[in-house]
């Protein structure tokens, strides 16, 4: 190991290279002879029955090869859709499943619900054809507003689900927490709207399918976050192609934020129609089609109260949640707003009794599933935007009320009361360096500076906790999980010296092929430029999970520890029979096995070439081949935190906000490379910002058309949107993973949106503002700060 | 009805038969079979498919392969000097990070190119971020590819390019 690029080291990308010089590989950049193109017909209407469709005219238009519809695939016995988690509601029945077809059949349930499949010899064919695909729609109310989705009289989306509810769940005693609540010398109550939000990863979805008539083989490349999971899922469930028949790759990928794990409708079909079609199909999403078919994110409307004795003590937090499924169940949909959420509503906080109950709701919009965070962001932004109010309301300092209320550093391993056990932390140091750094103690006098100028300034804290690094498997089995979630390795040695390392991880921007190379360079000693690191292959890596949740270091690399540790166990008793010691005498270091206490050595590389050309070699006693699997089921959930530090300015003429300084700092465990975590923190905190001040997937309330359906109409964030960010680290080590690791990939995006708009609130209290929804866009500011005023004049 | 089109990618020259609606994108891309220039929307606002014309940097899906007749182009695929050698802003974007999934790469090097030389090498943060409109990522904050494109100024500058 050199101290250069071992663990802790600030590496430059293997990655980069071939980005920055374009000779990466995406889905749509790839060669196939002999290609078909496909285009989706999508619903134009949130709700109606399809009373007809003729393809005649369409077919017969020029470069058509085929057009499927969702009577074809209930012809071919094609499965539907699944989701993967059933939750439990409160009576111990499982969730309200209905069924999802691959394209529909006779009903359509939102705007951009996939109807046909044109493939013809080029793409524009393809799309030309489909506008003369004649389509018979009896148009029906649609149930589009959340608020009222349980209505009566509601348009039902789904027969097997009465009063679109999926499930009504609940986790804690709703009576303790009543009575908590009957002793509190103050009661803080917060209604909120966390706002629906379209992921938007730069590359749109795309695949592309080949069939081997010869084998019977399919080939499926496919923009995943999961390529295993995606097979398996399309095997035992969907297409019945049996596992190993069916490869899937997922190459470069070009971000994905979640939306890229779950299975879909459209990569199903171009996989099933590769074999009736006889040649490759591609096909890319436009970015209209992103907008409207990618599952979306959050989504939920909430009413929350916390308890509070007269110091500020917090003695019961109560929740109340509406979540949006969107018109059908996406993979892990379900899982999203009760255990990614409700068992996070601790926070950082000692808070002994929670209650939350959540109703997931069906309605005429596009599925929602996990986004960035998925379910935490929305737990930070109920618990920290409450803890502010209630900060404002008993006039006591927003720090020091956190303060007051931090589980303490000695209380670990501490049981929450809903349901997770944090392994580790330490908050007070997390605050008070965030402080230093935002120079808190100086914000008065930047306030008063900025009131000269005609400006309203604010700060707001937001300090989170998640949980990641999913998950124990049995623990997520017993919540009803329909998979496993340990993590998988394999390392194999060349003859040569050189390693591959294949892992069931999937980077898509995560950095895994130069984090995961740190780890295997600083535990085995191979020089960088000797280690490849390979994923996104069915054929090639270990049967995996993927990446989602965080978790790819702290389980991915986990697993990839275990395989180390197995190459060195072997690599002994080779080392010792080459130097004719004893296997308890060998240790082994930076690379090299030594016979302890003696000059004695030899280099892995020498162990390696002597596994695979075995001539002088402990046969009896040892494989030859240097090749090792590993599977890591983690302990438990890890569980970084952060306090992050807001500071804007807003022009109360024009309702613009500025953010003017953004601090946030982490505890993410041990660090493997500064330099990536520092880029997923920087791009966390702009997605959740994002929310906070620009981003909602709007739909008409009464047809359900998706106004947001473009980079024209939804506001990405940009980059004169922010300042430089000022990062800091504190590092309590994760005490049951082997790396003490945590995870990094989702933090900024979930506690960022609190930090917003708790500072948006300490900007608007001078001006009487009591409440601004995200986003808060200028016009949402203007009208919040006009309506005060009108309420001060009455 | 197929029209012909000549122009120069990279230095050299290229030809094909394109339709009238054929995007410069689409030329290069499924034409030429140069994909390192990424199409991201549809609007003329993501900006991952920014190339040269003729030293300008513009978005190939708002031109068409026809308009480029005779042009000289230059893509992601052309700027490096040899497979060892990066163009500055390159390399800058790889010393600061400034790049995770890589998709609006290609867009925002090229952009980021013809931004430091229209700004005469001299560029300030205010000016980097204000100049960055027209290109979206969702990975990087653009923390660091502001940082990126600061460093880059004076070391096109330097190296002459």
């Amino acid at each position: 190991m050199t101290a250069a690029s071992g663990i802790g080291a600030r590496v430059l990308r293997t990655e980069d290279k071939r980005f920055l010089t374009g000779t990466g590989r995406y889905v749509d950049d790839l060669p196939l002879a002999r290609a078909t193109y496909a285009y989706f017909l999508r619903s134009p209407h949130a709700h109606a029955k399809i009373k007809s469709i003729d393809t005649s005219a369409a077919a017969k238009m020029s470069g058509v090869v085929n057009i499927f519809t969702g009577k074809d695939l209930v012809d071919a016995k094609v499965g539907g859709l699944i989701c993967g988690w059933v939750v439990k509601d409160k009576h111990g029945q499982p969730h309200k499943a209905p069924a999802h077809p691959v394209m529909a059949v006779d009903t359509v349930r939102y705007v951009g619900d996939t109807v046909a499949m044109v493939v013809a010899n080029t793409y524009d064919e393809a799309k030309d054809a489909a506008e003369a695909i004649k389509v018979d729609y009896d148009v029906r109310p649609a149930n589009v507003d959340l608020a009222k989705a349980f209505d009566k009289g509601a348009p039902e989306v789904h027969p097997e689900a009465p009063g679109n509810m999926v499930y009504d769940w609940e986790i804690g005693v709703k009576a303790d927490v009543d009575t908590a609540f009957a002793k509190a010398a103050h009661v803080t109550k917060l209604d909120l709207i966390n706002n629906r939000l379209i992921p938007n990863a730069m590359e749109p979805r795309a695949a592309a399918a080949e069939y081997d008539k010869g084998t019977g083989h399919y080939t499926l490349w496919s923009t995943s976050q999961n390529p295993h999971v995606l097979r398996l899922i399309l095997s035992a469930f969907v297409l019945g192609i049996p596992e190993h028949k069916l490869r899937v790759i997922a190459p470069d990928v070009g971000g994905g934020f979640g939306s890229k794990i779950f299975c879909y409708a459209d990569e199903t079909m171009v996989c099933w129609a590769a074999s009736r079609v006889g040649r490759p199909i591609k096909w890319t999403a436009e970015r209209s089609e992103s907008f409207q078919t990618d599952c979306h994110g959050r989504d939920h409307v909430t009413h929350a109260e916390l308890a509070l004795d007269k110091d500020g003590k917090f003695l019961a937090l109560k929740v109340e949640t509406i979540a949006n499924m969107g018109a059908y169940l996406s993979t892990f949909s379900t899982a999203v707003p009760t255990y990614l959420y409700a068992t996070l509503l601790a926070g950082q906080y000692t808070t002994p009794l929670i209650y939350a109950n959540v109703k997931a709701a069906l309605t005429h919009t596009a599925p929602v599933d996990a986004y960035r965070g998925a379910g935490r962001p929305e737990a930070t932004f109920v618990i920290e935007s409450i803890v502010s109010k209630a900060a404002a309301e008993m006039k006591i300092d927003a720090a020091e009320l956190r303060r007051k209320n931090f589980i303490p550093s000695t209380a670990f391993p501490y049981q929450t009361p809903v349901a997770l056990q944090y392994d580790s932390g330490n908050y007070p140091p997390i605050i008070d360096e965030a402080m230093k750094i935002a120079d808190y103690k100086g914000f008065e006098a930047r306030r008063a500076e900025a009131k000269s100028r005609g400006k309203l300034r604010g700060i707001g804290f937001s300090s989170y906790i998640e949980a990641c690094g999913l998950a124990p498997s049995q623990v997520v089995g017993s919540l009803g999980a329909g998979v496993g979630q340990w993590e998988a390795a394999q390392i194999k040695f060349n003859p040569t010296g050189n390693v591959q390392v294949m892992t069931g991880a999937h980077s898509h921007g995560q950095s895994h092929e130069t984090t995961f190379a740190q780890i295997i360079h600083d535990k085995l000693g191979v020089p960088m430029d000797q280690i490849e690191i390979v994923h996104g292959d069915t054929a090639t890596t270990p049967f995996g999970m993927g990446t989602y949740g965080s978790r790819s270091l702290a389980v991915g690399g986990s697993a990839i520890i275990k395989a180390t540790e197995k190459i060195i166990a072997k690599g002994k008793k080779i080392a010792a029979h080459l130097m004719e010691a004893s296997v308890a005498d060998v240790e082994f270091d930076n690379g090299v096995f030594k016979v302890t206490g003696t000059d004695k050595n030899v280099p892995l590389a020498q162990v390696v070439f002597a596994a695979y050309v075995p001539h002088n070699y402990p046969l009896g006693e040892v494989e030859p081949g240097m090749d090792e699997n590993a599977f890591y089921d983690p302990a438990n959930f890890v569980y970084p935190a952060g306090t992050q530090i807001c500071e804007l300015e807003i022009d109360p003429e024009t309702g613009t906000t500025e953010i003017v300084a953004f601090t946030a700092i982490d505890d993410f465990g041990n660090i493997i490379n500064p330099m990536i975590v520092e880029g997923q923190v920087h791009g966390g905190i702009v997605q959740g910002v994002g929310q906070a001040l620009f981003e909602a997937a709007v739909y008409d309330k009464d047809t359900g058309q998706l106004i947001s359906g473009s980079f024209m109409d939804y506001t990405m964030p940009r980059a004169d949107n922010f300042p430089s960010f000022k990062l800091g680290y504190k590092v309590t080590p994760c005490p049951h993973n082997p790396l003490g690791v945590k995870g990094c990939g989702e933090a900024g995006a979930i506690a960022s949106p609190a930090a917003v708009m708790n500072a948006v609130h300490n900007a608007l209290a001078p001006v009487g503002v009591k409440h601004v929804e995200m986003p808060a866009t200028p016009l949402n500011v203007w009208q919040s700060i006009q309506g005060a005023q009108h309420q001060a004049a009455e | 009805m197929t029209i012909s089109v000549a122009m120069t990618v990279n230095g050299k020259s290229v030809s094909g038969k394109v339709e009238a609606r054929t995007l410069l994108v689409q030329f290069l891309r499924e034409h030429l079979g140069m994909t390192g220039t990424h199409v991201g929307c549809d609007t003329s606002q993501c900006g991952a498919c920014v190339v040269h014309v003729d030293g300008k940097s513009i978005k190939s899906c708002t031109i068409l392969a026809v308009q480029a007749e005779g042009s000289k182009v230059t893509t992601i695929e052309g700027l490096a000097e040899s497979a060892d050698k990066l163009h500055p802003m390159q390399e800058a974007f790889r010393e600061n990070h400034a790049l995770q999934c890589g998709f609006c790469t290609p867009g925002m090097v090229m952009s980021a190119i013809d931004m430091v030389k229209r700004h005469n090498y001299q560029l300030d943060e205010a000016t980097v971020r204000r100049e960055l409109e027209g290109n979206l990522c969702r990975c990087t904050g653009y923390h660091n590819i502001v940082k990126a494109i600061l460093a880059a100024a004076p070391a096109m500058k330097s190296a002459g390019v």
